[in-house]
């Protein structure tokens, strides 16, 4: 069993360049991750599974995670200069200031790979790739030449999550149809009003039938006024 | 089989695939070998499925065939998906439980067992002795119902319609009286919990298992007796849907397939987990890796289990079956993330858990040894005939809940 300094540390010598984080775990199960850069992630991929040492051969599990953004509400210690009257005349003096800052962290869609050896029988390691956001840049290079286990696994995560595995020999929608739209495990999935719900006194489904209930005649009121 | 003849190009139609120039491809040993269609005469394009007694549910594969030949295989999933997954960022942790039994409803307690196990790991939580031996028991039972009943699909798809299935019915049926006195039910048992077990069991209770134990031997060497020697099973499945073992490393295939095709590969043996390291069993397996072995490593499989349920029963512990600290109420892991997985008789069952501190998983992900295991259902079919298609479905052991979920 190797930790996962000793695994990052053999990926930054087999492969130049390549960025390598260590994500801690705070559960007690302590599998902590290794964040790898985009750009080198096909190369760390192949020197997992072919290096004597690792041979990380069987890839277990795909998954994606989504992480929507992030308000940060911070309080930062801030050194200001402040005019002051001392001893009647005025001068500039450093004070510090505590303010409360918000800013966004811009989500991102994450992929996640369980990697076990079956030669030297340890694991998982732990694969994390990140896309630069959550809308357009949503492109991570694809493991399936490597490990063929990602094939179904992968189109699984592209059609629920939308990331999009360049390199995926067969990238269609597996578990939606084909013409289906959106990506439903999002966070932020809105299910389409397409549907009549029973009119019974369960609060949830009550709620939705009569919201649905108003669109319809809402949208039968304007078809009218038109008519 | 709803039969539609297309031209051609509809079946064999190229998927768009990723820029081929940037990125590599799959290389040449581990993608589905290309076969071409002989003669001039046009391909016939099968939908067999999604409501055939073959597909074991709601489930089609696109078969281009060229004769008898298959030319060309794409499974087609997703017609019982209902987004189990998403259900989980809805619910609690232990609100969940009652749904992975529907995952692989043969196995209802072996999926029980692999949430279980992660969300432990996920909280740091100890399980008692007895609840490990009644989980051990529980799985084992499982497992023997499940190896027995696959055989049986497997051989009423070779044409025997019937007999074996109900043979492997008739032990089954025993097996799941005995999970419907423990848990009130007898497919959909909801038992385990994060740390131990609903209920205790009672000394009645294990006489009962114990007889039932007893008496399982003897329908498998009756079983054996009826099938292995067969003619008709042999020249069927010899040298049929033959899978390579580092092909089968390489596309995650785990379980009595993995087995079959020679890779020393079980969980219980690598990770030791629950108390499996204090029985004495053996891993089988095969040596072609075709379907007749992976009915032999069912078989073999359900020897050791029976192995490991006598050994289990001579020695239950007394003592409590759930940790009295484990937390029930208001259980919010710490932000963390657990991979937590056992050996389900499909393969390897696993589940991932993402907490952020809250009562509900902020990703719950199942990864499913029956899809997984399809991944290379093409290569194996590739250049055999439609009729064999539907034994080396057979052959991989599935159920459609768990592949869509």
């Amino acid at each position: 069993m190797k930790t996962v300094e000793e695994i990052k540390a053999a990926i930054e010598a087999a492969v130049p360049g390549a960025g390598v984080t260590i994500l801690p775990n705070g559960s007690p199960s302590a599998q902590h991750s290794l964040l790898l850069d985009t750009e080198h992630a096909f190369a760390v991929a192949k020197f997992l599974r072919d290096d004597p040492e690792l041979s990380l051969d069987f890839l277990s599990n795909v998954t994606g995670v989504d992480w929507l953004d992030k308000e940060v509400v911070e309080k930062v210690k801030v050194t200001k200069q402040v005019p002051k009257e001392v001893d009647g005349v005025q001068t500039m003096v450093d004070e510090t200031v505590e303010e409360t800052r918000k800013h966004v962290e811009p989500g991102y869609l994450e992929a996640v790979y369980h990697l076990f050896s079956m030669k030297k029988k340890y694991g998982p390691v732990v694969l994390r790739m990140r896309t630069k956001n959550r809308t357009d840049e949503v492109e991570l290079p694809s493991f399936t030449p490597v490990w063929r286990a990602g094939e179904y696994q992968e189109r699984e995560v592209f059609d629920l999550y939308g990331i999009v595995f360049k390199g995926h020999p067969d990238l269609r929608r597996i578990l939606m149809w084909d013409g289906f739209k959106d990506h439903p495990m999002r966070k932020d999935y809105v299910e389409p009003d397409d549907f009549e719900y029973e009119p019974t006194a369960h609060d949830k489904v009550l709620q939705r039938h009569k919201e649905h209930m108003a669109k319809i005649e809402a949208e039968q009121g304007t078809a009218g006024a038109t008519a | 089989m709803s039969e539609t003849a297309v031209k051609s190009g509809v079946a064999v139609e190229k998927a768009p695939a990723g820029s081929p120039d940037s990125q590599p491809q799959l290389e040449s040993w581990n993608r589905p070998p290309v076969i071409a269609p002989e003669g001039e005469g046009e391909l016939l394009e099968v939908s067999m499925g999604p409501h055939h007694p073959s597909t074991h549910g709601v489930f089609r594969m696109d078969v281009a065939l060229d004769g008898e030949k298959v030319i060309k295989l794409k499974p087609v999933f997703g017609y019982l998906h209902r987004n189990h997954e998403q259900i989980a960022e809805t619910a609690s942790y232990l609100a969940m439980m009652p749904y992975t039994d529907r995952l692989d409803y043969f196995c209802s307690l072996t999926n029980n067992w692999a949430y279980a196990l992660a969300v432990e790991k996920l909280v740091g939580q100890a399980v008692p002795e007895r609840a490990e031996y009644i989980r051990v028991i529980l799985a084992e039972l499982t497992r023997v119902q499940n190896h027995a009943s696959a055989i049986g699909f497997l051989i009423q798809e070779m044409g025997a319609s019937g007999t074996p299935l109900m043979y492997a019915f008739k032990m089954r049926e025993k097996i799941l009286d005995l999970f419907e006195s423990l848990t009130g039910s007898r497919m959909m048992c909801n038992y385990m919990r994060f740390g131990g077990c609903r209920v205790d069991v009672s000394e009645p209770w294990l006489a009962q298992a114990r007889k039932v134990v007893e008496g399982l031997p003897k329908f498998v060497d009756e079983y054996e007796a009826l099938l292995t020697g067969n003619e008709i099973l042999m020249a069927r499945t010899q040298g049929v849907g033959v899978l390579r073992p580092e092909l089968a490393v390489n596309a995650g295939i785990t379980g009595p397939m993995l087995r079959a095709s020679g890779v020393n590969y079980d969980i219980r043996k690598v990770d030791h987990y629950g108390i499996y390291d204090r029985f004495k069993f053996r891993v089988p397996l095969g040596d072609h890796g075709d379907i007749f072995d992976r009915y032999m490593v069912r078989v073999l499989e359900m020897r050791e289990s029976i192995g490991i349920l006598e050994q289990a029963l001579k020695e239950v512990p007394g003592g409590p079956v759930m940790d009295p600290k484990a937390k029930i109420r208001g259980f919010k892991p710490k932000p963390g993330e657990a991979y937590g997985r056992i050996e389900a008789p499909k393969g390897e069952l696993g589940f991932y858990l993402i907490s952020t501190g809250n009562p509900e998983p902020y990703r719950y992900r199942v990864r499913p040894p029956s899809l997984i295991n399809l991944t290379v259902l093409e290569d194996m079919c590739l250049g055999h005939n439609v009729a064999d298609v539907v034994l080396i479905f057979g052959s991989v052991d599935i159920v459609l809940g768990e592949v869509d979920r």
